[in-house]
Formats: C-alpha cells, structure tokens, sequence
C-alpha cells in the first residue's frame, strides 16, 4: 500500500467548523450575559452555569445510553443552555433551569437526531413549556440594580411590553437594559454588540433580523399612525432583539435559503405584531411567534427552493 | 467600462495566498534534462493515441511516437532524443494504466525535421491552423486537455461562435503556472490567441484574470493588439471555470448540460495559447510544459519539464520534500487529483504538482447543521446539502431529479462546510448511479 493518502477532491477544508460556529455564538451571548449578571445579580450566573452544565450533561448522558459518539465538543449544546437561562427571569428557583435544559436538550433536540434535525429551537420549546407548566415563576421579575451583585429583592410586577407598565420607562433605559426582563434580554446594546460579531463572522446574514425587526416596527408605524417614539419602545423591550439575531436565526429551525429566510422573518414579525398589538397579556410572545413559525420553516423552504445556474428562462 | 459581473456564491480559500505567494514572482525555471521519460499515450481527452515505434529505435525531439485515433484525439511525441528502451504501461493520475513508451534520453536534444518553423504565416488559412494545433498535440493546457484542434473548429457550429473566452483567471489557490505564463510569455500567448480567432473566425477575444495577479494583468495589457481585450475579475473560486468565466465576461448563461458554443463562445487557456503559437510558429510540438511544484517541498517554483519526466525526478530539482507530506496531488488542490506514489510522470494534464500535509486530509464528519453555507456557495446555484441526505439515504434518483447532474465538481459545497461532510462524494456517487439507469 502507498503511503500517501489517494482521495477525491477537494482537498482543502475551511477554517470554519461547526464548533467554532458555536463557540463564536457563545462569544456573541457573553456581553448580554455579563449584563444580565450585572443588572440582577448573582443569581443570574447561578442560573446560566446551571442551565449551561445541564445542557451539556444531558446531552452526554444521552449519547451514551443511545451509544453514539459524544458530540458535546461540537459547543452546541452550551449555546442552548446559555440561550435557554438568557430566556428566564432571575428569579426562578434554582431547579428551573436545570429542567428547562434537560427538556431542551434530551426532549427537544436529541430525540430528533441531535444536532441539525430539530425543527423547533430547543432553548425556544423548552422556554415554551417552562411558561406555561408554571406561569407565575416564570412571570416574575426583578427590578433591576445595576452592579448589587448580592441580589435584588425588589420584585417588579411587570415589564416595559406587559400591559401595565407600558411607557414606563425611557427609551434609554431599554437600550441600556436596567429594565425587569429576563436574564439576558434587556440589555439591547450588549445584544447588538454581539448581534454585529454574528454578522462580521458571518455565522448569521442579515435577512432574517431585518426581515423580522423590519416587518414588525412597520406594522407598529403604520398602526400607530407613524407613532416613532412608540415604535421604538416596542422593538426595543421584551424578547425581540434577542429573538431576531440569536433565536430565530437557528439554523437547524429556520430556512436555509435566503428568500426563505426574509418569508420566516416576515412571518415572525407579524405574528408578534398580532400578538402584542393592542393586548394586555402579560407573556412574552416573541418566542412563541419563532417557535410558530419554527414549524412551518420546512414548507417555506420548499415553496423557495432557489434557481440553478443553467437553467434557461421559460 | 460596465463593471464586471461575477457568478453568485463560490468561495475565497484562504489558502489562496498563502499557496501561491511561495511561487507567484519567481520566474519559471527550465528543468534539467531527463535521463529517462516515460509517455503516456493517452495525454488528453478522447481516444489514446496509437503508438509508432519500436524498442530500440533511436527516435528525434519532437517526433511522433503515438499517432492520434479518430476525430477526438491527439499525437503524442518524444520530449527527448534517444533511444526508446521499453514499451509498457504506466499509471497516470485517476490511477488509469495506460499504454507508455520509455526512452532513454542521449543529451543531444536532436529536433525531429518535421519541427520547422512556418514560412509564411499570413498565408495559413483557419484549416491550417487547425492541422497544425492537432499535428502537435495541441490539448487544453489548463487540466482539461481537451483537443485543441477539435475545440477550435468551427465549421459546424451553428450559429457561429462570436467571442473567444481566454482563460487566465487561475482561480485554484497554489497554482501559479498560467501566472507566470502571462508575465513571462504574454506576447506569445497574445499570437497564440490571435492564431485561435483566426482559426474559429470569431472577431473579438476577452481575456479574464483575476485581479490578484496585477503583474499578469499589466503584461497582457501592454502585449494585447486590437480586438482583445484584457478583463480584471473579483478573484474567487471556481472563477476560471468555463460556464463561470463566459458569464463573467460576456453576461450569458451556458445552459445546463450544454457546451460554450451555445451561448456562441469558444473557452481556451492561455498556456494553450502560447503552445498553439509555438506550434504555428516554430513548428513545435508539445514536448514539456510549465509545472507549479509547491506544498511541502523544499523549493517551490515553476518548473519547465519535459513530458514524460517521472515526478522523482521532478522533486529532485526542487530539493524533495519537507516532512509531513500526506497527498501527493496533481493540478490544484480544489480539482486536483491525488496520485499513490512518485513514479507516475508527467504529463499534458500537468498544471501543477502538490505535496500537502495534514491540511489536505479531512477530519471525521459531523452531523449537517443546516447552516446553508454549501447553498450559498454552489456557483450552480444547487442544493448540496439535500443531495447528500438524499444519496446517504439511498435515493439517487431523488438526487438527480434536484439537478446532481448540474454539478460541475467544484468543490465548493466541502469547501465551506463547517461539518466536514463529503457532499461532493455523495453527488458524484448520485452522478456515477444516474449515468448506469440512463445506459440501460
Ligand atoms: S454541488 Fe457541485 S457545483 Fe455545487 S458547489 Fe458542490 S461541487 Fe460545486
Ligand atoms: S455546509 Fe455542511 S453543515 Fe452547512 S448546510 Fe451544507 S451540508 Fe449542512
């Protein structure tokens, strides 16, 4: 036998592997994260190394009870477990998180493959069924208390997209993020900082944020009777910038085309609008639009199936 | 001038420049002489020549020892003086064993008489040219080695080509022959493209280069006469591919499964070019050619070697190789094809020889993350992740019904994919099932 190794071309790779994919949407998270610890607490780190260890035990145990290779290394496991604990309030009880990533991870993702074959985003479904198996933890929410690391006992009733608190706060706080909110989604200019990392690394395009964040702030606009100051404080509170850039943009769930991906936005966005205008519901209902439309993404990927080069115009 | 227009997707390899910065300015250098050649007679695409000559016959540079079969072929001829030892068999790349007639060279660099140069040039009528181009095994230069001749009749064409595509675009990284070619030779590759629109009647040749090569850019720009035109493109892979570079260059789309001459273009390499100038010329045949040797090796360069060198000897002139050498590679690293060990010689296919090491060799695959980068990257605007799935689940024909046909083998889609998945294999092996039910 030669020694040298005969095999088909191309015989060059990349840089860019799946792990490094994930870590960078783990770089991408960290300043929202920070924040997050930042404005409510320890209590917020304790729950996103709970989430994250869980994530990642879970998916180990199930490789080895169903005997197939370990793919931890592969990070993607950590991004749910950071995304899912971005996604609670810092108030929940410490088992919380260790049940939403156990669900995400062994319920949500595992059981449909692993890694790429999960239709729904697992962090997203496991959010999903925390809030409605127990709604009032999952509904309270701290005050925020920028650098009391030692906690934050005041307990806020409501956040800036709950029906009574609407318009209570400034617009400079919700882009700060001293705001009640969930752990990692009020701090929207850590979110876009890392929101522009995805976009220079080119782990995320543009189409589906701005399809998303676009359709909804014009609904919004044209709604309001070209209401700005309305409409920013919609985009800017609640789930939406965390959902556009970091959960609906889930490969594994969204289309993989680009006229796809502006169709899933477009779709998001309006089912938020429809969800948030005008209502007094106290949920959060970004997650629940992706997650919608999480499930009709494989149709949406059929139906803008792209042309082939050659193919000659009829 | 509008501005250039580029294929959608395709892919930048970093190895881009790191491979070809080791060779791209230094000038070409003539290899010594062989003791011994072995040549193939099959060099090019179509049906192998038929050997001519006896062992022990003493035999001249350039005289021919395999004599073309058919319409699509080409002669093969003696890159050395001497005496032919042996006739056998050698293995040539895609591991083909082919018929090889072995001469041992007497340093006397002996032309044949039948290598003369052209008397009157003005007076050569397209035919001319033409029985020039196939008399000395004038092949596609580029790695295709399709036959010049044949390529450059027109005759039959209809409607009748109106653009010569000249490809210098070079767009595998490592590779830097046609580089050097044109910063070298670029008023011979000029004649040459002349003598290829004389031949096919077309009016006017573009040339496209990508525009890392500014030196080669600048060479053929002041070498260019009238009715070429010299074009910068957006260096990016697979640029110099046919249906790619004609889009590129004159905006039309080669339909699927067509040749160039349906969009009315005729594609040729510019080292092709310079030898069909050589031939027309000087009456030269192809007996060497220019060879990128880079990767691991101690020295890379461009190397003027004589057809029939074995790569042995080939390496002995640029040092050998450093450690670490996992693939022994011939043409470029994106499209090239490995060898199994250093006895095969060269031939007209030639573009280049690589020695990589661990960064040729993939790791294990992973599962697909959907993350569409392979989509994004297929120049053929194809589906690569969704012919994988569907290949490894055995439906071929599912494969082939969202076009695996189309697949030019690029490349790109394995390139990019961040899961190290061999999407190319899978289609090729849609491709390979595909060809069986349509023979049946
Ligand atoms: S599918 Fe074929 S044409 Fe498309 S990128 Fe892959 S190898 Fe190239
Ligand atoms: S590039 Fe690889 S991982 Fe990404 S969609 Fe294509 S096959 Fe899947």
């Amino acid at each position: 036998m030669s020694k040298y190794i005969v095999s088909a071309s191309p015989h060059l790779r990349d840089h860019v592997s799946t792990r490094s994919i994930m870590q960078d949407v783990c770089i991408a998270m960290l300043p929202a994260c920070i924040a997050g610890v930042l404005f409510f607490g320890y209590r917020a780190a304790v729950i996103l190394a709970l989430s994250v260890l869980t994530a990642v035990l879970s998916e180990k145990f199930y490789c080895k009870a169903a005997h197939i290779k370990d793919t931890t290394g592969d990070f993607s496991a950590v991004v749910t477990g950071m995304l899912l604990a971005m996604n609670l309030p810092s108030t929940v009880p410490y088992w919380m998180p260790v049940i939403g990533s156990a669900i995400a991870i062994l319920l949500c993702k595992m059981i449909f493959g692993g890694i790429g074959q999960n239709f729904i985003n697992p962090a997203l479904a496991a959010r999903a069924i925390l809030a409605l198996s127990w709604a009032s933890l999952m509904n309270t929410f701290a005050a925020p208390a920028f650098g009391n690391l030692a906690g934050v006992d005041a307990i806020a009733s409501a956040t800036p997209v709950s029906g009574a608190a609407r318009g209570g706060f400034t617009l400079a706080q919700l882009a700060l993020g001293n705001i009640p909110g969930t752990i990692g989604e009020t701090c929207k200019i850590a979110l876009l900082v890392g929101a522009a990392y995805l976009l220079y690394r080119k782990v995320i395009s543009w189409h589906i944020p701005v399809a998303f964040i676009g359709s909804f702030a014009l609904c919004y606009l044209i709604a309001t009777g070209f209401d700005v100051n309305a409409t920013l404080y919609q985009v800017l509170s609640g789930g939406l910038i965390l959902g556009a850039f970091f959960m609906a943009t889930d490969y594994s769930s969204s289309p993989a085309t680009s006229k796809g991906k502006i169709v899933f936005g477009l779709g998001c966005g309006l089912l938020l609008f429809w969800f948030r205008f005008g209502k007094k519901t106290p949920a959060e209902w970004c997650s629940f639009a992706i997650l919608l439309m999480n499930v009709v993404s494989p149709l949406i990927e059929r139906v803008t199936g792209s042309k082939s080069f050659g193919e000659v115009k009829k | 001038m509008a501005t250039t227009q580029t294929f959608g997707g395709g892919v930048h390899p970093h190895e881009i420049g790191n491979g070809k910065d080791s060779t791209k300015s230094q000038p070409i250098v003539n290899a010594a002489a062989p003791a011994r050649v072995t040549i193939a007679m099959s060099q090019h695409l179509g049906a192998p020549a038929a050997c001519c000559v006896k062992v022990g016959q003493v035999v001249n540079m350039g005289q021919v020892i395999g004599e073309a079969q058919g319409a699509i072929s080409a002669p093969v001829h003696a890159s050395v003086s001497g005496k032919v030892v042996a006739l056998t068999t050698c293995t040539i790349t895609g591991g083909k064993s082919v018929p090889a007639v072995v001469i041992d060279n007497d340093y006397e660099d002996r032309w044949d008489e039948s290598v003369k140069p052209c008397e009157n040039i003005d007076a050569l009528t397209p035919e001319d040219i033409r029985r020039i181009a196939r008399d000395c095994g004038v092949v596609g230069l580029g790695g295709a080695v399709f036959p010049a001749a044949v390529k450059l009749d027109t005759s039959k064409l209809d409607p009748k080509p109106d653009t010569l595509v000249v490809n210098g675009s070079e767009c595998e990284p490592y590779l830097t022959s046609d580089h050097r070619m044109m910063v070298e030779n670029a008023e011979q590759i000029i004649d040459g493209i002349r003598f290829a629109m004389k031949a096919t009647g077309v009016k006017c040749a573009k040339v496209g280069i990508e525009d890392n090569k500014p030196d080669a850019i600048e060479a053929m720009r002041a070498a260019a006469t009238e009715n070429i035109e010299i074009v910068a493109l957006p260096a990016k892979y697979p640029q110099g591919y046919e249906k790619m570079l004609i889009y590129a260059l004159t905006g039309r789309r080669v339909p699927n499964r067509a040749l160039p001459s349906a969009v009315q273009c005729v594609v040729i390499n510019v080292s092709t070019c310079a030898a069909l100038s050589a031939a027309v010329r000087e009456g030269k045949p192809i007996i060497d050619r220019v060879v990128t040797v880079a990767g691991r090796v101690a020295k890379p360069c461009n190397l003027r070697v004589r057809i029939g060198v074995p790569l042995l000897d080939v390496l002995d002139q640029v040092g050998g190789m450093t450690e670490g050498v996992r693939k022994l590679i011939v043409g470029g690293p994106m499209m090239g094809k490995t060898i199994p060990d250093l006895n095969v010689p060269v031939t007209k296919s030639f573009s280049g020889f690589l020695a990589l090491g661990d960064e040729s060799v993939n790791t294990e695959e992973s599962a697909c993350i959907r993350c569409g980068r392979c989509l994004r990257a297929c120049p053929m605007g194809l589906a690569p992740a969704k012919m994988d799935s569907l290949v490894r689940h055995g439906d071929y024909q599912g494969a082939l019904n969202i076009g695996a046909l189309n697949c030019m083998e690029c490349g790109s889609c394995t390139y990019v994919c961040p899961a190290k998945r061999e999407l190319l294999q899978a289609i090729r092996v849609a491709k390979a099932v595909g060809g069986r039910i349509k023979g049946m």
